[in-house]
């Protein structure tokens, strides 16, 4: 029986997609049974950062009208043998996605998998509701950012009133992810910190993504960055955060990239 | 800009902190607000129709924000009769 997990935020562009790929290729890579599940129907993109864009054929919507069955629109990766992705659909619209279907599916990818990881699409519209609908668990992804970290509210209000958990009165186990965190950035009082999150949103960290080159160069590649560079900091944070999920104790730390002397000045002046 | 004023312009994080520390205590509130009306009107209502027969079309219950003191503003409309009869009980 999975565990279903929603990777949500309110905001756009703040790494829902990208946390989905990384966190469900950690899993997959710790023996578990995973399925990703795109839920921005009409802008699909985590077919695209888990490079299986071309392998789609039947969709989210497909098999919540039942026109394929699951087993047909489940695409396994090349990479590891126990990650599934379940595409959302490209030229439909999210009307076409009906609670009811939505249930029926995701009751039938609980008995298939160890974990169910739903891809929200920005928004509190639809999409984004139907997404968290079923979740046990849910990853609110943030950046340290005032915007973000707002809407981040907004969303852990919804979780606990719009979820079949909350209306049975259990509520939605909630973890807060900080990406594109830049540690000298914070300390320098130039951004947010990770403690400032923390008590503003009062929910419990399950990982802190360092802003790193090596995300834009997984996607570009179409591979989950633990898979491509499995040693950086931003891999190996989200492998820490995917132990965390299993419920595992480890100590939150902030990874970092080795560089050397004059990768250090370069960057700076770039920056 | 003076050294100072540029040292000044680094310390961001805080103004962020604090802007939104208070934007999200109103907005928090202003969710549970509607929740604490209705049982607020609940209650009220229960209350005074142990005494005067009134119904939910009678009592009105709102807030007002104003700077820092928000006001709860209860009206109960009473019908003429229904009040002399309450006097006259009494």
């Amino acid at each position: 029986m999975a565990t279903v997990l929603v990777v949500t935020s309110g905001k756009g562009g703040v790494g829902k997609t990208t946390s989905t790929a990384s966190l469900g290729a950690a899993l997959a890579q710790q023996g578990q049974k995973v399925a990703v599940v795109d839920f921005d129907v009409g802008l699909r993109n985590l077919d695209l950062v888990l490079g299986a864009e071309r392998r789609v054929v039947y969709d989210l919507i497909n098999v919540v009208q039942g026109d394929a069955r699951l087993s047909q629109a489940l695409i396994r990766d090349k990479r590891l043998d126990s990650l599934f992705l379940l595409p959302a659909s490209q030229t439909r619209d999210k009307e076409a996605l009906t609670s009811e279907g939505v249930a029926r599916v995701m009751a039938e990818l609980r008995d298939m998998f160890d974990w169910v990881i739903c891809d929200s699409p920005a928004g509190i519209e639809k999409g984004a509701t139907l997404a968290m609908r079923h979740a046990d668990m849910a990853v609110i992804v943030t950046n340290p950012e005032v915007s973000s970290v707002r809407d981040s509210d907004r969303i852990i209000g919804l979780l606990d009133a719009k979820t079949e958990r909350a209306e049975r009165g259990e509520p939605v186990v909630k973890h807060l992810l900080l990406t594109r965190y830049d540690a000298a950035r914070a300390r320098r009082g130039e951004m947010l910190t990770t403690e400032d999150v923390l008590e503003i949103l009062s929910i419990p960290l399950i990982g802190i993504i360092p802003e790193s080159q090596e995300v834009l160069r997984a996607s570009n590649l179409g591979t989950p960055v633990t898979l491509s560079a499995p040693m950086s900091a931003p891999a190996r944070a989200y492998i820490d955060a995917a132990h965390r999920l299993r419920g595992e104790t480890l100590p939150m730390t902030i990874p970092t990239d080795k560089r050397g002397f004059f990768g250090g000045i370069f960057a700076r002046r770039v920056a | 800009m003076n050294v100072f004023n540029m040292f000044q312009k680094r310390s961001s994080a805080p103004v962020a902190r604090e802007r939104l520390q208070i934007l999200l205590a109103h907005e928090r509130a202003a969710r549970g607000a509607p929740d604490l009306l209705a049982l607020l009107r609940e209650e009220i209502i229960a209350v005074v129709t142990r005494h005067v027969p009134v119904g939910h079309e009678n009592v009105n219950v709102t807030t007002h924000r104003n700077g820092d003191v928000s006001t709860l503003e209860i009206n109960i409309d009473i019908p003429n009769s229904v009040k002399a009869r309450v006097i006259v009980n009494a």
